[in-house]
Protein backbone atom coordinates (compact mmCIF):
# COMPACT_ATOMS: atom_id res chain seq x y z
CA UNK A 1 0.00 0.00 0.00
CA UNK A 2 1.35 3.09 -1.13
CA UNK A 3 0.15 6.93 0.27
CA UNK A 4 2.33 8.64 -2.23
CA UNK A 5 4.16 7.81 -5.06
CA UNK A 6 6.26 9.81 -7.74
CA UNK A 7 7.98 8.28 -11.06
CA UNK A 8 9.91 9.32 -13.07
CA UNK A 9 9.53 13.20 -12.35
CA UNK A 10 11.25 15.94 -14.28
CA UNK A 11 11.25 19.76 -13.80
CA UNK A 12 12.74 22.82 -15.42
CA UNK A 13 12.89 25.89 -13.66
CA UNK A 14 13.29 28.53 -16.33
CA UNK A 15 14.99 26.35 -18.66
CA UNK A 16 17.23 24.64 -16.36
CA UNK A 17 16.48 21.14 -15.37
CA UNK A 18 16.30 20.77 -11.55
CA UNK A 19 14.85 17.48 -11.10
CA UNK A 20 16.08 14.56 -13.62
CA UNK A 21 14.70 12.06 -12.24
CA UNK A 22 12.51 11.40 -9.38
CA UNK A 23 11.08 8.45 -8.12
CA UNK A 24 10.40 8.00 -4.35
CA UNK A 25 7.13 6.34 -3.02
CA UNK A 26 5.95 7.05 1.20
CA UNK A 27 3.52 4.34 3.00
CA UNK A 28 0.82 5.25 5.31
CA UNK A 29 2.63 5.63 8.60
CA UNK A 30 5.78 5.71 7.28
CA UNK A 31 8.33 8.56 7.84
CA UNK A 32 10.51 8.92 4.63
CA UNK A 33 13.32 11.61 4.39
CA UNK A 34 14.58 13.11 1.26
CA UNK A 35 18.08 13.89 1.64
CA UNK A 36 20.41 15.66 -0.60
CA UNK A 37 23.24 18.75 -1.15
CA UNK A 38 22.19 21.93 -0.94
CA UNK A 39 20.46 23.79 -4.20
CA UNK A 40 19.75 20.09 -5.34
CA UNK A 41 16.01 20.95 -5.74
CA UNK A 42 14.47 19.35 -2.88
CA UNK A 43 12.21 22.15 -1.84
CA UNK A 44 11.16 22.21 -5.38
CA UNK A 45 9.65 18.69 -4.73
CA UNK A 46 7.60 20.20 -1.93
CA UNK A 47 6.33 22.46 -4.69
CA UNK A 48 4.97 20.17 -7.02
CA UNK A 49 3.48 18.71 -3.95
CA UNK A 50 1.66 22.11 -2.55
CA UNK A 51 0.89 22.11 -6.22
CA UNK A 52 2.68 25.26 -6.95
CA UNK A 53 4.52 23.95 -9.80
CA UNK A 54 3.42 21.26 -12.57
CA UNK A 55 6.26 18.48 -13.73
CA UNK A 56 7.31 18.78 -17.20
CA UNK A 57 7.69 14.72 -17.02
CA UNK A 58 6.54 11.66 -14.83
CA UNK A 59 3.24 11.06 -12.78
CA UNK A 60 2.98 11.21 -8.98
CA UNK A 61 0.33 10.00 -7.40
CA UNK A 62 -1.75 9.75 -3.98
CA UNK A 63 -3.60 6.73 -3.19
CA UNK A 64 -3.08 5.27 -6.33
CA UNK A 65 -5.06 8.56 -8.03
CA UNK A 66 -3.21 11.31 -10.20
CA UNK A 67 -2.18 14.39 -7.35
CA UNK A 68 -4.97 17.08 -7.19
CA UNK A 69 -3.47 20.06 -5.57
CA UNK A 70 -7.23 20.90 -4.84
CA UNK A 71 -7.93 17.97 -2.40
CA UNK A 72 -5.43 18.80 -0.54
CA UNK A 73 -3.95 16.00 0.99
CA UNK A 74 -0.59 17.80 2.29
CA UNK A 75 -0.08 19.40 5.43
CA UNK A 76 2.71 21.79 4.81
CA UNK A 77 5.38 22.78 7.47
CA UNK A 78 7.83 25.51 6.03
CA UNK A 79 11.53 25.95 6.76
CA UNK A 80 11.14 29.20 8.66
CA UNK A 81 7.81 28.98 11.23
CA UNK A 82 6.17 31.58 9.42
CA UNK A 83 3.71 32.33 12.49
CA UNK A 84 2.03 35.34 11.48
CA UNK A 85 3.37 37.76 13.67
CA UNK A 86 -0.24 39.44 14.40
CA UNK A 87 -2.25 36.87 15.27
CA UNK A 88 -2.02 35.32 18.77
CA UNK A 89 -0.44 31.70 19.01
CA UNK A 90 -3.82 30.42 19.21
CA UNK A 91 -5.32 31.71 16.31
CA UNK A 92 -1.78 31.09 14.43
CA UNK A 93 -2.60 27.93 15.45
CA UNK A 94 -6.30 27.48 14.20
CA UNK A 95 -5.17 28.96 10.95
CA UNK A 96 -5.24 25.69 8.60
CA UNK A 97 -8.95 24.76 9.88
CA UNK A 98 -10.29 28.32 9.64
CA UNK A 99 -9.16 28.46 5.98
CA UNK A 100 -11.12 25.16 5.45
CA UNK A 101 -13.93 27.13 6.30
CA UNK A 102 -14.36 25.40 10.06
CA UNK A 103 -15.54 28.32 12.44
CA UNK A 104 -13.21 29.79 15.08
CA UNK A 105 -15.16 28.60 17.90
CA UNK A 106 -15.14 24.68 16.45
CA UNK A 107 -11.07 25.05 15.20
CA UNK A 108 -10.54 26.43 19.23
CA UNK A 109 -11.83 23.45 20.02
CA UNK A 110 -10.45 20.84 17.83
CA UNK A 111 -6.28 22.63 18.84
CA UNK A 112 -7.13 23.18 22.60
CA UNK A 113 -6.46 19.59 23.69
CA UNK A 114 -3.32 18.93 22.09
CA UNK A 115 -2.30 22.50 23.55
CA UNK A 116 0.32 20.42 26.88
CA UNK A 117 1.44 17.79 24.21
CA UNK A 118 3.01 20.56 22.55
CA UNK A 119 4.17 22.25 25.32
CA UNK A 120 1.84 25.26 24.61
CA UNK A 121 -0.19 25.32 27.43
CA UNK A 122 -0.55 29.07 29.08
CA UNK A 123 1.15 30.60 25.67
CA UNK A 124 -2.45 30.48 23.64
CA UNK A 125 -2.94 34.17 24.09
CA UNK A 126 1.10 35.67 23.34
CA UNK A 127 2.07 36.64 20.18
CA UNK A 128 5.00 34.54 18.59
CA UNK A 129 7.36 37.30 19.65
CA UNK A 130 7.24 36.31 23.19
CA UNK A 131 7.95 32.54 22.10
CA UNK A 132 11.38 31.04 21.99
CA UNK A 133 12.61 29.92 18.96
CA UNK A 134 11.54 25.88 19.82
CA UNK A 135 8.22 26.78 21.07
CA UNK A 136 7.52 28.46 17.63
CA UNK A 137 8.64 25.60 16.09
CA UNK A 138 6.48 23.39 17.97
CA UNK A 139 3.25 25.74 17.33
CA UNK A 140 4.29 25.55 13.45
CA UNK A 141 4.30 21.67 13.86
CA UNK A 142 1.11 21.65 15.92
CA UNK A 143 -0.82 24.34 13.15
CA UNK A 144 0.49 21.49 10.16
CA UNK A 145 -0.57 18.25 12.28
CA UNK A 146 -4.43 19.69 13.30
CA UNK A 147 -5.13 19.92 9.85
CA UNK A 148 -5.52 16.40 10.18
CA UNK A 149 -4.26 15.77 6.45
CA UNK A 150 -3.28 12.09 5.55
CA UNK A 151 0.09 13.31 5.33
CA UNK A 152 2.89 15.83 6.65
CA UNK A 153 5.32 17.58 4.37
CA UNK A 154 8.39 19.18 6.93
CA UNK A 155 10.58 21.53 4.93
CA UNK A 156 14.12 21.55 6.92
CA UNK A 157 11.71 21.84 9.91
CA UNK A 158 14.20 22.46 12.40
CA UNK A 159 16.92 24.05 10.31
CA UNK A 160 16.38 27.48 12.09
CA UNK A 161 17.08 26.75 15.69
CA UNK A 162 20.30 26.10 17.13
CA UNK A 163 21.76 23.28 17.76
CA UNK A 164 21.15 22.22 21.58
CA UNK A 165 17.57 23.61 20.34
CA UNK A 166 17.55 21.32 17.17
CA UNK A 167 18.45 18.05 19.49
CA UNK A 168 15.80 18.75 21.54
CA UNK A 169 13.09 19.79 18.93
CA UNK A 170 13.75 15.94 16.98
CA UNK A 171 14.22 13.82 20.40
CA UNK A 172 10.34 15.44 21.09
CA UNK A 173 8.99 15.02 17.83
CA UNK A 174 10.12 11.70 17.62
CA UNK A 175 8.00 11.08 21.19
CA UNK A 176 4.91 12.30 19.38
CA UNK A 177 5.94 10.62 15.78
CA UNK A 178 6.04 7.02 17.88
CA UNK A 179 2.58 7.80 19.39
CA UNK A 180 0.62 9.47 16.73
CA UNK A 181 2.56 7.69 13.48
CA UNK A 182 1.78 10.77 10.85
CA UNK A 183 2.43 9.66 7.61
CA UNK A 184 5.71 12.43 6.78
CA UNK A 185 8.24 13.37 4.13
CA UNK A 186 10.79 15.35 5.39
CA UNK A 187 13.46 16.94 3.13
CA UNK A 188 16.66 18.15 4.87
CA UNK A 189 20.49 18.18 4.03
CA UNK A 190 21.08 16.66 7.79
CA UNK A 191 22.84 13.28 7.70
CA UNK A 192 22.36 13.51 11.50
CA UNK A 193 18.43 14.27 11.65
CA UNK A 194 17.17 11.89 8.69
CA UNK A 195 18.89 8.93 10.53
CA UNK A 196 17.46 10.12 13.77
CA UNK A 197 14.08 10.21 12.55
CA UNK A 198 13.37 8.09 9.21
CA UNK A 199 12.39 4.98 8.34
CA UNK A 200 13.94 5.14 4.79
CA UNK A 201 15.79 7.84 3.39
CA UNK A 202 15.99 8.77 -0.30
CA UNK A 203 19.64 10.64 -1.27
CA UNK A 204 19.40 12.85 -4.44
CA UNK A 205 21.97 13.61 -6.30
CA UNK A 206 23.79 17.61 -7.21
CA UNK A 207 21.15 19.51 -9.60
CA UNK A 208 19.46 17.90 -12.12
CA UNK A 209 18.56 15.61 -8.78
CA UNK A 210 18.28 12.38 -9.45
CA UNK A 211 17.43 9.61 -6.89
CA UNK A 212 20.76 7.81 -6.35
CA UNK A 213 20.09 5.74 -3.08
CA UNK A 214 17.48 4.51 -0.83
CA UNK A 215 18.23 3.69 2.40
CA UNK A 216 16.45 1.57 5.18
CA UNK A 217 17.01 2.64 8.56
CA UNK A 218 15.74 -0.05 10.40
CA UNK A 219 17.11 1.62 13.47
CA UNK A 220 15.50 0.67 16.90
CA UNK A 221 13.47 3.44 18.17
CA UNK A 222 13.57 5.50 20.25
CA UNK A 223 16.47 6.90 18.61
CA UNK A 224 16.82 10.30 19.95
CA UNK A 225 18.13 11.58 23.29
CA UNK A 226 20.77 8.88 23.70
CA UNK A 227 23.89 7.77 23.11
CA UNK A 228 24.73 7.24 19.07
CA UNK A 229 24.58 3.10 18.63
CA UNK A 230 27.53 2.13 16.09
CA UNK A 231 24.62 1.05 13.74
CA UNK A 232 23.41 4.86 13.43
CA UNK A 233 27.04 5.55 13.20
CA UNK A 234 27.93 3.39 10.43
CA UNK A 235 24.41 4.64 8.41
CA UNK A 236 25.76 8.31 8.82
CA UNK A 237 28.85 7.64 7.70
CA UNK A 238 27.49 5.67 4.44
CA UNK A 239 24.74 8.17 3.79
CA UNK A 240 27.41 11.20 4.00
CA UNK A 241 29.83 9.26 2.05
CA UNK A 242 27.71 9.25 -0.88
CA UNK A 243 26.68 12.62 -0.08
CA UNK A 244 30.25 13.79 -0.43
CA UNK A 245 30.63 12.49 -4.38
CA UNK A 246 27.98 14.48 -5.06
CA UNK A 247 29.17 18.01 -3.47
CA UNK A 248 32.49 18.20 -5.12
CA UNK A 249 32.95 19.73 -8.67
CA UNK A 250 33.10 17.70 -11.60
CA UNK A 251 36.91 17.48 -12.63
CA UNK B 1 11.76 31.78 27.06
CA UNK B 2 9.13 34.08 27.60
CA UNK B 3 10.07 37.49 25.82
CA UNK B 4 10.05 40.49 28.18
CA UNK B 5 7.76 43.30 28.31
CA UNK B 6 6.04 45.69 25.71
CA UNK B 7 8.74 48.38 25.52
CA UNK B 8 6.83 51.44 23.96
CA UNK B 9 3.85 51.83 26.61
CA UNK B 10 4.56 54.16 28.99
CA UNK B 11 7.29 56.21 27.11
CA UNK B 12 5.35 59.34 25.54
CA UNK B 13 5.22 61.03 28.51
CA UNK B 14 9.13 61.28 29.08
CA UNK B 15 10.34 61.21 25.93
CA UNK B 16 7.91 64.22 25.13
CA UNK B 17 9.89 66.30 27.82
CA UNK B 18 12.77 67.33 26.17
CA UNK B 19 10.13 68.11 23.07
CA UNK B 20 8.20 70.87 25.18
CA UNK B 21 11.53 72.49 27.05
CA UNK B 22 13.09 73.21 23.15
CA UNK B 23 9.79 74.26 22.04
CA UNK B 24 9.52 76.61 25.30
CA UNK B 25 13.41 77.64 24.96
CA UNK B 26 12.44 79.48 21.24
CA UNK B 27 9.25 80.98 22.15
CA UNK B 28 10.62 82.65 24.99
CA UNK B 29 14.10 83.75 22.94
CA UNK B 30 11.54 85.44 20.12
CA UNK B 31 9.42 87.36 23.31
CA UNK B 32 12.70 88.66 24.86
CA UNK B 33 13.77 89.62 21.57
CA UNK B 34 10.79 91.51 20.49
CA UNK B 35 10.81 93.31 24.11
CA UNK B 36 14.51 94.36 23.57
CA UNK B 37 14.50 95.67 20.30
CA UNK B 38 11.17 97.54 20.61
CA UNK B 39 10.43 95.80 17.05
CA UNK B 40 6.86 97.23 15.90
CA UNK B 41 3.64 94.46 16.80
CA UNK B 42 2.90 95.44 13.01
CA UNK B 43 6.33 93.98 11.64
CA UNK B 44 6.81 91.04 14.49
CA UNK B 45 4.26 90.69 17.23
CA UNK B 46 5.73 88.78 20.47
CA UNK B 47 3.85 85.48 21.39
CA UNK B 48 2.25 86.82 24.25
CA UNK B 49 0.40 89.43 21.62
CA UNK B 50 -0.36 86.27 19.45
CA UNK B 51 -1.57 84.65 22.70
CA UNK B 52 -3.68 87.96 23.81
CA UNK B 53 -5.17 88.16 20.04
CA UNK B 54 -6.52 84.52 20.14
CA UNK B 55 -8.44 84.86 23.36
CA UNK B 56 -9.37 88.31 22.25
CA UNK B 57 -11.11 86.88 18.65
CA UNK B 58 -11.82 83.34 20.10
CA UNK B 59 -15.54 83.75 18.64
CA UNK B 60 -13.74 84.34 15.64
CA UNK B 61 -11.45 81.75 15.09
CA UNK B 62 -13.58 79.56 16.65
CA UNK B 63 -16.26 79.88 13.96
CA UNK B 64 -13.47 79.78 11.45
CA UNK B 65 -11.95 76.56 12.68
CA UNK B 66 -14.87 74.33 12.28
CA UNK B 67 -15.36 74.88 8.46
CA UNK B 68 -11.53 74.01 8.37
CA UNK B 69 -12.24 70.88 10.70
CA UNK B 70 -14.64 69.85 8.76
CA UNK B 71 -12.90 70.01 4.86
CA UNK B 72 -9.89 68.26 6.56
CA UNK B 73 -12.04 65.34 8.08
CA UNK B 74 -13.52 64.99 5.19
CA UNK B 75 -10.91 65.40 2.75
CA UNK B 76 -8.85 63.09 4.91
CA UNK B 77 -12.14 60.33 5.33
CA UNK B 78 -12.55 60.53 1.04
CA UNK B 79 -8.42 59.82 0.71
CA UNK B 80 -8.74 56.84 2.96
CA UNK B 81 -11.48 55.39 0.95
CA UNK B 82 -9.83 56.12 -2.31
CA UNK B 83 -6.40 54.91 -1.54
CA UNK B 84 -7.65 51.69 0.36
CA UNK B 85 -10.06 50.80 -2.81
CA UNK B 86 -7.24 52.29 -5.42
CA UNK B 87 -4.58 49.71 -3.44
CA UNK B 88 -6.56 46.53 -3.36
CA UNK B 89 -7.69 46.98 -7.05
CA UNK B 90 -3.49 47.50 -8.03
CA UNK B 91 -3.03 44.23 -5.93
CA UNK B 92 -4.77 42.13 -7.60
CA UNK B 93 -4.24 43.48 -10.79
CA UNK B 94 -0.73 43.76 -11.51
CA UNK B 95 -1.24 45.10 -14.96
CA UNK B 96 -3.19 48.07 -14.06
CA UNK B 97 -0.39 48.76 -11.72
CA UNK B 98 1.82 49.42 -14.29
CA UNK B 99 -0.54 51.39 -15.86
CA UNK B 100 -2.09 53.88 -13.10
CA UNK B 101 0.96 54.36 -10.95
CA UNK B 102 2.49 56.59 -13.43
CA UNK B 103 -1.28 59.16 -13.35
CA UNK B 104 -0.80 59.18 -9.60
CA UNK B 105 2.75 59.86 -9.65
CA UNK B 106 2.15 62.97 -12.09
CA UNK B 107 -0.87 63.89 -9.86
CA UNK B 108 1.81 64.54 -7.28
CA UNK B 109 3.58 66.80 -9.24
CA UNK B 110 0.80 69.46 -9.76
CA UNK B 111 1.89 72.82 -7.61
CA UNK B 112 -1.36 73.06 -5.27
CA UNK B 113 -0.55 76.66 -6.28
CA UNK B 114 -1.36 76.64 -9.49
CA UNK B 115 -4.35 73.72 -9.23
CA UNK B 116 -6.15 75.22 -5.96
CA UNK B 117 -7.34 77.93 -8.07
CA UNK B 118 -8.74 75.92 -10.61
CA UNK B 119 -10.17 73.52 -8.63
CA UNK B 120 -12.15 75.97 -6.72
CA UNK B 121 -13.10 77.51 -10.17
CA UNK B 122 -14.82 74.42 -11.22
CA UNK B 123 -16.51 73.43 -8.17
CA UNK B 124 -17.20 76.55 -6.32
CA UNK B 125 -16.57 78.44 -2.53
CA UNK B 126 -18.30 75.22 -0.76
CA UNK B 127 -16.74 72.29 0.65
CA UNK B 128 -16.09 70.51 -2.45
CA UNK B 129 -12.98 71.96 -3.56
CA UNK B 130 -11.68 71.70 -0.08
CA UNK B 131 -12.29 67.89 0.14
CA UNK B 132 -10.91 67.29 -3.69
CA UNK B 133 -7.84 69.16 -2.75
CA UNK B 134 -6.88 67.42 1.07
CA UNK B 135 -7.68 64.05 -0.80
CA UNK B 136 -5.30 64.87 -3.91
CA UNK B 137 -2.94 65.92 -1.61
CA UNK B 138 -3.08 63.20 1.55
CA UNK B 139 -3.89 60.00 -0.75
CA UNK B 140 -0.86 59.45 -2.83
CA UNK B 141 1.38 58.19 0.51
CA UNK B 142 -1.23 56.71 1.86
CA UNK B 143 -1.49 54.34 -1.09
CA UNK B 144 2.18 54.11 -2.06
CA UNK B 145 2.45 52.94 1.64
CA UNK B 146 -0.11 50.59 1.03
CA UNK B 147 0.81 48.96 -1.78
CA UNK B 148 4.60 48.46 -0.44
CA UNK B 149 3.15 47.51 2.49
CA UNK B 150 1.34 44.04 0.48
CA UNK B 151 4.62 43.26 -1.39
CA UNK B 152 6.41 42.91 2.27
CA UNK B 153 4.05 40.05 2.88
CA UNK B 154 7.04 37.57 4.23
CA UNK B 155 6.36 34.61 1.07
CA UNK B 156 7.03 31.71 3.53
CA UNK B 157 3.49 32.75 4.75
CA UNK B 158 2.09 32.73 1.21
CA UNK B 159 3.30 29.98 0.52
CA UNK B 160 1.94 28.34 3.73
CA UNK B 161 -1.57 30.04 3.09
CA UNK B 162 -1.45 28.75 -0.80
CA UNK B 163 -0.89 24.85 0.77
CA UNK B 164 -4.02 25.09 3.31
CA UNK B 165 -5.79 26.11 0.08
CA UNK B 166 -6.78 29.36 0.44
CA UNK B 167 -8.16 31.45 -2.58
CA UNK B 168 -6.31 34.95 -3.44
CA UNK B 169 -8.80 36.37 -1.50
CA UNK B 170 -7.96 34.74 1.90
CA UNK B 171 -4.47 35.06 1.20
CA UNK B 172 -5.09 38.74 0.90
CA UNK B 173 -7.31 38.84 3.94
CA UNK B 174 -5.15 36.42 6.26
CA UNK B 175 -1.79 37.62 5.24
CA UNK B 176 -1.21 40.63 2.76
CA UNK B 177 -3.51 43.46 4.58
CA UNK B 178 -2.27 42.49 7.96
CA UNK B 179 1.45 42.54 6.89
CA UNK B 180 0.88 46.16 5.35
CA UNK B 181 -0.73 47.39 8.64
CA UNK B 182 2.42 48.90 10.01
CA UNK B 183 3.13 50.28 6.41
CA UNK B 184 0.17 51.89 6.63
CA UNK B 185 0.75 53.64 9.41
CA UNK B 186 3.60 55.38 8.37
CA UNK B 187 1.63 56.74 5.29
CA UNK B 188 -0.88 57.95 7.66
CA UNK B 189 0.86 59.58 9.53
CA UNK B 190 2.37 61.88 7.01
CA UNK B 191 -0.65 62.13 5.28
CA UNK B 192 -2.30 63.65 8.44
CA UNK B 193 0.18 66.70 8.64
CA UNK B 194 -0.55 67.40 4.91
CA UNK B 195 -4.09 67.44 5.29
CA UNK B 196 -4.57 70.77 7.70
CA UNK B 197 -2.18 72.64 5.71
CA UNK B 198 -4.23 71.81 2.47
CA UNK B 199 -7.51 72.48 3.20
CA UNK B 200 -6.54 75.84 4.63
CA UNK B 201 -4.81 76.50 1.59
CA UNK B 202 -7.91 75.76 -0.45
CA UNK B 203 -9.67 77.86 1.68
CA UNK B 204 -7.14 80.86 1.37
CA UNK B 205 -7.56 80.36 -2.52
CA UNK B 206 -11.43 80.98 -1.91
CA UNK B 207 -14.04 80.10 1.09
CA UNK B 208 -16.87 81.76 2.72
CA UNK B 209 -15.44 80.78 6.11
CA UNK B 210 -12.17 79.13 7.58
CA UNK B 211 -8.74 79.48 8.69
CA UNK B 212 -7.64 80.13 5.64
CA UNK B 213 -9.85 82.92 5.59
CA UNK B 214 -8.92 84.58 8.61
CA UNK B 215 -5.16 84.08 7.42
CA UNK B 216 -6.35 86.18 4.16
CA UNK B 217 -8.11 88.67 6.18
CA UNK B 218 -5.60 89.59 8.45
CA UNK B 219 -2.94 89.57 6.30
CA UNK B 220 -4.72 92.29 3.87
CA UNK B 221 -5.03 94.21 7.04
CA UNK B 222 -1.97 94.46 8.17
CA UNK B 223 -2.41 92.37 11.13
CA UNK B 224 0.60 89.19 11.49
CA UNK B 225 -0.61 88.76 15.01
CA UNK B 226 -3.84 87.53 13.96
CA UNK B 227 -2.21 85.56 11.45
CA UNK B 228 -0.03 84.12 13.42
CA UNK B 229 -2.84 83.57 16.13
CA UNK B 230 -4.55 81.42 13.32
CA UNK B 231 -1.47 79.51 12.48
CA UNK B 232 -1.34 78.77 16.50
CA UNK B 233 -4.93 76.79 15.79
CA UNK B 234 -3.98 75.22 12.59
CA UNK B 235 -0.70 73.84 13.55
CA UNK B 236 -2.27 72.86 16.95
CA UNK B 237 -4.95 70.72 15.15
CA UNK B 238 -2.11 68.63 12.57
CA UNK B 239 -0.70 67.99 16.10
CA UNK B 240 -3.73 66.80 17.79
CA UNK B 241 -4.60 64.89 14.11
CA UNK B 242 -1.26 63.09 14.33
CA UNK B 243 -1.82 62.01 18.18
CA UNK B 244 -5.02 60.73 17.38
CA UNK B 245 -3.23 58.47 14.56
CA UNK B 246 -0.19 57.55 16.66
CA UNK B 247 -2.88 56.45 19.41
CA UNK B 248 -5.04 54.44 16.83
CA UNK B 249 -1.99 53.01 15.97
CA UNK B 250 -0.68 51.54 19.24
CA UNK B 251 -4.48 49.79 19.32
CA UNK B 252 -4.38 48.25 16.03
CA UNK B 253 -0.41 47.32 15.97
CA UNK B 254 -0.40 45.67 19.57
CA UNK B 255 1.13 42.97 18.78
CA UNK B 256 4.08 45.11 17.08
CA UNK B 257 4.86 46.27 20.63
CA UNK B 258 5.96 42.80 21.61
CA UNK B 259 9.73 41.93 20.22
CA UNK B 260 10.90 43.03 16.79
CA UNK B 261 11.26 39.77 14.97
CA UNK B 262 12.25 39.71 11.03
Amino acid sequence: MTLLSLQGVAVSLGGEPVLEDVALRVAPGEFVSVLGPSGAGKSTIFRLLTGSLKPDRGAIMVSGAPLDPASHGFAFMPQQDALMPWRRILDNLTLGLEVQGMSRKAARARVTPHLSEFGLNGFEQHYPAQLSGGMRQRAALLRTVVQNRPMQLLDEPFGALDALTRMQMQAWFETRWRVARWTTLLITHDVREAVALSDRIYVLSRRPARVIAEVAVPLPRPRSGRPLTAAAHALEAQLLGILLTQTEEPS
Amino acid sequence: MQRPVPRRIGGGLSTGVPAVLSVAAAVALWEVYVRLSGISHLVLPAPSRVIEQIFLNRALLWDNTLPTVVATLSGFALSVCVAFAFSVLLDFMPRLRRALFPIFVVSQTLPLVAIAPLVVLWFGFDLTPKVLLVALVTFFPMLVALVDGYDSTDPEITALLRSMGASKVTVFRCARLPSAMPYYFAGLRIAITYAVVAAIFAEYVGARAGLGIVILNAKNSFRPDLVLAAVVISSTLTLVLFAVTALLQRVMLRWRTYGDER
